[in-house]
């Protein structure tokens, strides 16, 4: 029993209210925000360290014993995911002070913040699949309020989709929730692949592909996806950088999850979600192509991206499993750095329409290394954080002989390449428009905070051996200790 | 705005006993039917009520915190619950009780669960508060004498306050 791994759970809710009591002063919302999040980034490092040691620790809420109490869990997928959410939460919040708009604005920001870190920290450190569920509410609730921040007419109504497409998938988990239950007795993750054995193979086969579908939602998969780039780009920029580099994870998270406790050797779903993951890619990079605002082509990336870690998940292997884990913990860090760019270049000129900016690279040339980098880790190309993913990935693709997987997955990162230099030869090659002029100087606040980011994601391209193994001792927890219930 | 006698009698027959029920279903909340956010619900609709009644300037008169207050606060004692146990190195909202003999009432405890359940309370009354704070004004906001447009700049015309 180990109390303490519960609390990036709950801290941040403490710190929330302490925000909403000393609303009429901002310096002591931020103090309140960069500190816990500070805090917790040392607490997400500590149990990075213990869970490699311990392999699995758990707590009970209350002291009550599962299945009756609430069990929280974290092992190496939970720790390297809370890690890599809480350094992008802290990330983002000071190019958000930097920024000053929708944060400087409204008394709710700091505490609605907060309640999102905790959302998205309980969700990696439930053990429980309804608490799962909570965890989905607190981070969705948060995220109808982060997204319409601001009340332009845009945003209510792309939150409106974003509000009914997260609904229709919260109802629908309940609803699957409530039907394992009455087929099993438990949702507990630990007790369900016991249970489980007990059912019919196909009922077992319907489950797994219930959640599968609600997962798929959150993390906008193939053909689940069409609410993504229509929502995120409306946010205000730090707010779209986190969902799309976060929030869509914690749907890839849970899946990951499901899969492994509840279908480790259902290789029927394995090739299902083969083939979502390549349909993903693919379509994903041509909306990216055919888009012409910063915001939009990211977003339509951010698609693409989540059928590379499907295709890991999807090989049902601990080479395809470790490769994914690598993946999503490298990506977050590239996404959440290109968004916070592309917000760099919205608020240098004005606009982040590619039409409407050129030679941003004559006037800011800092502005286009920090572009540069994370496009070109997105696309692959060695030796940044994006290619010793998709290496992995392949890699593993080739072990397990999906050759049309690994042939898509490289056509795509050719494409994604493609629309990456649509940006850059859009807004900064060429001779410079009149608003692309450097007449005022940017927040050193936001720029510090991208840059950080930049400097993260090439410590993980330095560091990928020991990252790797790590990733790797992280799928072999999960695959054997789900794969030892097997019939 | 223009009252009518009969909702103002009822609404002040009705609150004391609607606040004595919401007391109830919060306090017995612990092992019968209600709770926290029951209790707070009921609460919350007597503001509704006094709203309905006297507008917004009654409920600021009647209820004598802000709405931000309330919720913060409630947050706050419903977290600290949650958080404090783990500090003490025991399980998240670990359950501490205290019996004690009243006068009167006898036997009584206090468990943190209660404490839970009125931090609950608190926010949801909060919340509902802040619902009527933010759209039950009849003006909007921006014209209650806090941020006036300059004269001649107006896309909206001034009001008097």
């Amino acid at each position: 029993m180990t109390p303490w791994i519960a609390l990036p759970a709950v801290l941040p809710l403490l710190a929330a209210a302490a925000s909403v009591l000393v609303g009429r002063s901002r310096t002591a919302q931020r103090i309140i925000g960069l500190g816990t999040l500070t805090a917790l980034l040392g607490l997400a490092v500590r149990l990075l360290i213990e869970t490699d040691r311990n392999d699995v620790m758990t707590t009970q809420a209350g002291g009550w014993v599962a299945p009756l109490g609430i069990t929280f869990v974290a092992d190496r997928l939970s720790a390297i995911m809370l890690l890599v959410a809480i350094g992008m939460f802290l990330a983002v919040l000071v190019y958000a002070i930097g920024q000053g708009d929708e944060e400087a604005r409204h008394v709710g920001f700091h505490p609605v913040y907060l309640t999102l870190v905790a959302g998205v920290c309980m969700a990696f450190l439930t053990g429980d699949l309804f608490n799962l569920f909570v965890a989905f509410e607190v981070l969705l609730v948060s995220s109808y309020v982060l997204l319409t921040l601001g009340g332009r007419l845009a945003q209510v109504r792309a939150g409106t989709t974003y509000v009914v497409i997260s609904l229709l998938a919260s109802i629908t988990f309940l609803m699957s929730l409530g039907l394992l239950y009455r087929a099993t007795g438990t949702v507990n993750l630990a007790d369900l692949p016991a249970a489980m054995e007990a059912l019919d193979p196909e009922l077992r086969r319907v489950f797994l592909l219930l959640f599968l579908g609600v997962f798929g939602i959150k993390a906008a998969i193939f053909p689940l996806f069409f609410w993504l780039p229509d929502s995120y780009p409306n946010a205000p920029t730090a707010i779209t950088a986190v969902f799309a580099g976060l929030l869509t994870k914690v749907g890839v998270y849970a899946m990951i999850r499901i899969q492994t406790t509840i279908g480790p050797d259902d290789t029927v779903v394995g090739t299902v979600l083969l083939v979502v993951a390549a349909l993903t890619m693919v379509i994903g990079v041509f909306g990216a192509i055919s888009q012409q605002e910063i915001k939009r082509i990211l977003s339509f990336h951010a698609v693409s991206q989540i059928g590379y870690m499907v295709f890991g998940l999807g090989l049902l292997t601990v080479a395809g499993l470790a490769a994914a884990i690598l993946y999503i913990a490298q990506y977050i860090v590239v996404k959440t750095t290109l968004f916070l760019t592309g917000g760099l270049v919205e608020r240098a000129s004005g606009t982040g329409h590619l039409d409407r900016v050129d030679g941003m690279l004559r006037t800011r040339p800092l502005l286009g290394m920090l572009f540069l980098l994370p496009a070109l880790s997105l696309a692959g190309v060695p030796p940044l954080s994006g290619f010793v993913g998709k290496f992995a990935l392949v890699d593993a693709g080739v072990s397990s002989k999906s050759w049309v997987l690994v042939g898509v997955s490289l056509a795509v990162s050719i494409m994604t390449l493609l629309s990456m230099n649509k940006i850059w030869a859009g807004a900064f090659m060429g001779e410079p428009t009149a608003n692309a002029e450097a007449t005022s100087p940017l927040p050193t606040a936001m720029v510090v905070a991208t840059g950080v980011l930049v400097a993260v994601s090439i410590g993980i391209a330095l560091g990928a051996g020991p990252i790797y193994a790590y990733a790797e001792r992280a799928a072999e927890t999960l695959l054997p200790l789900a794969g030892s219930s097997a019939p | 705005m223009k009252r009518s006698v009969i909702v103002d009698v009822t609404a002040r027959l009705i609150l004391p006993s609607a606040l004595l029920f919401a007391l109830h279903l919060l306090l017995s909340g612990h092992d019968r039917p209600g709770g926290g956010f029951v209790g707070g619900l009921v609460a919350g609709a007597t503001i509704a009520l006094i709203f309905v009644a006297g507008g917004m300037d009654d409920v600021r008169s009647v209820v004598p915190v802000r709405p931000w207050t309330i919720l913060g606060g409630g947050l706050a004692v419903a977290a600290s619950v949650a958080t404090v146990p783990i500090l003490l190195g025991n399980p998240v909202m670990d359950n501490w009780k205290l019996s004690m003999d009243l006068p009167l009432l006898g036997d009584a405890k206090i468990s943190s669960a209660l404490v839970f359940d009125i931090g609950v309370a608190a926010v949801v009354i909060g919340t509902i508060f802040m619902v009527f704070e933010a759209f039950g004004d009849e003006e909007p906001p921006e014209f209650r004498g806090e941020v006036r447009p300059a004269p001649g700049s107006g896309q909206r015309p001034e009001v008097e306050s």
